[in-house]
């Protein structure tokens, strides 16, 4: 495997792992506009772990995820109170506190950044990345992934027929920011550097227009929004503004032509009834 | 002494937060009337400022003419704002209307706003790279002092200026035939239609207000601290979002005291706690209000409790 291909696949794995985390939170209708918050956590945990204890990676990986999910888990009492807008701007507001946190310590670098000492190959990554679609797919099929597209679809609906609500969305956001911080761990140590104006609003953004552009009604959604933003920039070698552009140009035609983004179920039942005829299956 | 200087600083804050206050006019206007989280506003700020310094410096594209004079420049770049603000309204809000039946479907203007974000910012960084750039005005060093505070004159004309437009804009809203049918879209776009109002003709009017208040407001900026950049948009906007929602979403008066508040909070706590401090406290503010009191200070009940 060259350098280059090799970079380009970590980049992936990283991205696709983070779509997911943000794919599971919207697929129990809930917007989180602050994916780098939670992977800026998972990105210094692991930072902190790998240079001052010296875990081994496994172990590393498994608490930046831990603790990526249990601080979610914490915030989602107070933010899941709110709906729609507000809950952007409840979760875009908890990523800029955190950036302004870790600005703000000289004990995680400040604005100069951290270096890691230790070191991960590319196969590590998309090995967990494997793992994390693998789980998201076997997920969305068992009776949780109907209770969380049953609240997407139409919360008081679903409280009535009996889905623990509230336990579904928490759970939802909780595992989303777990997922969050695994792939800010895979950052900081494939990379080797992590800095605070990295996890910027851009990124949350970005990550968020993965999903929604995949589509968030089934588990193909974020890997191919994912895989589709990161490859095809890769595959035109275009400058960074142009990328951006073009980037931008595309949501905007998807959100007229294909607003539930490019994998529906529709798509799905429709390419299944050609392959197989005779069989359904919803 | 130290009494003086806070003094001074809350003077700072107030003038920081006049350029705060049209951004965040048009935010509330977008949210109150048409249930729509605006993220093209930073880019149509951004892009009322650059093209302004642009005219200013090189002149019309194309080598058209020399440099023009900063005010008409300023004009022309409010006029951009606008029609690029007309743009996003014809790609977004209209598609928006039309469309049902899918439950991410409140998403669809928020995500397409998020894509002319990118293509405004990206076409400005192409064309003319991302360095901060100076802007000359006349007005420089022009202080009041007294009683020992200096008060800079263009800002206070500023803060007097976004104050009267704000006015104005509620005067529109709550006595004019065209403020009804808006209030009346605000309500319930369904009915609105029922009773009569051209809704695609009055929605355009939103949009062309959320332009020229950009417009205005990047002026104000470029006047008073002589520089604009591809970025100058970041910085304003999330501040502004964070001035609306404190004064309550949908709320015009609102705007006015969350800028104020949040333009204070930012420099007292720079004066206090250092340059880094100030994103911690101001969104701190914005996320313990979204979760307690999420109609913030001003703010309707109804506005946002739906999906979008």
């Amino acid at each position: 495997m060259s350098g280059y291909l090799a970079g380009v696949l970590a980049i992936l794995g990283i991205n696709i792992i983070f779509a997911y985390s943000i794919y599971i939170t919207a697929a129990t209708g809930q917007l989180n506009l602050g994916g780098a918050g939670f992977q800026a956590i998972g990105a210094y945990a692991c930072a902190i772990l790998s240079n001052e204890i010296g875990l081994p990676i496994s172990l590393t990986l498994m608490f930046s995820a831990i603790l990526g999910g249990a601080i979610s888990f914490l915030i989602a009492f107070p933010v899941l109170r709110t709906k729609g807008v507000y809950m952007v701007l409840a979760t875009f507001a908890i990523a800029e506190i955190v950036a302004g946190i870790i600005l703000n310590s000289s004990y995680l670098g400040g604005p100069t950044g951290m270096i890691i000492n230790t070191y991960i190959e590319t196969e590590v990554v998309l090995i967990v990345a494997i793992i994390v679609i693998l789980l998201s797919f076997y997920m969305m099929s068992t009776r949780i992934g109907l209770a969380m597209r049953a609240v997407h679809d139409d919360e008081a609906v679903a409280d009535l027929m009996g889905v623990n609500k509230r336990a579904i969305q928490v759970g939802a956001f909780a595992l989303g920011g777990a997922i969050a911080g695994l792939s800010g761990g895979l950052y900081a140590l494939y990379f080797g550097f992590i800095e605070a104006q990295y996890f910027n609003a851009n990124i949350s953004i970005f990550v968020l227009l993965y999903v929604l552009i995949g589509g968030t009604q089934t588990a193909w959604g974020p890997l191919l929004g994912a895989s589709f933003f990161t490859l095809i920039p890769e595959a035109l070698r275009i400058g960074d503004d142009w990328r951006f552009f073009i980037f931008g140009v595309i949501i905007v035609a998807m959100m007229i032509l294909r607003p539930e983004g490019i994998v529906t179920r529709d798509a799905l039942d429709r390419v299944s009834t050609r392959l197989f005829p005779g069989k359904s299956n919803v | 002494m130290l009494f003086e200087q806070v003094l001074q600083q809350i003077i700072n804050g107030l003038m920081l937060g006049s350029i705060y206050i049209s951004v965040a006019v048009a935010f509330t206007l977008a949210i109150g009337i048409l249930n729509f989280l605006n993220f093209t506003i930073p880019a149509l700020y951004m892009l009322a400022g650059m093209v302004g310094w642009s005219l200013s410096h090189y002149g019309l594209p194309f080598g058209l003419s020399g440099p023009i004079h900063w005010g008409l420049a300023l004009v022309i770049g409010i006029i951009c704002a606008i029609l690029a603000s007309l743009l996003v309204e014809r790609f977004t809000y209209r598609y928006f209307k039309m469309k049902h039946g899918d439950a991410t479907e409140h998403a669809i203007p928020l995500v397409s706003s998020l894509g002319f974000l990118l293509i405004f910012e990206y076409l400005i960084l192409i064309a003319h790279g991302s360095d901060t750039r100076g802007f000359s005005t006349p007005f420089t060093n022009l202080d009041w002092k007294t009683a020992g505070f200096i008060i800079s004159i263009p800002q206070l004309a500023s803060l007097i200026l976004s104050i009267l437009i704000v006015a104005a804009l509620s005067f529109l809203l709550s006595r004019t035939k065209v403020g009804r049918a808006l209030r009346a879209i605000a309500e319930n776009p369904d009915a609105a239609t029922m009773m009569g109002i051209d809704v695609d003709r009055i929605v355009p009017i939103v949009f062309i207000l959320i332009g020229f208040l950009c417009g205005i407001s990047a002026s104000i900026f470029a006047i008073n601290y002589h520089e604009v950049s591809p970025y100058m948009g970041d910085h304003v906007g999330t501040k502004a979002i964070a001035a609306m929602v404190i004064g309550g979403l949908g709320s015009v008066w609102g705007a006015i005291a969350g800028g104020l508040i949040v333009g204070l909070s930012e420099t007292l706590s720079i004066y206090f706690f250092g340059a880094s401090s100030a994103q911690i406290t101001v969104w701190s503010l914005l996320l313990i209000l979204v979760v307690f009191k999420p109609t913030g200070l001003f703010g309707h009940n109804a506005i946002g409790k739906g999906k979008f």
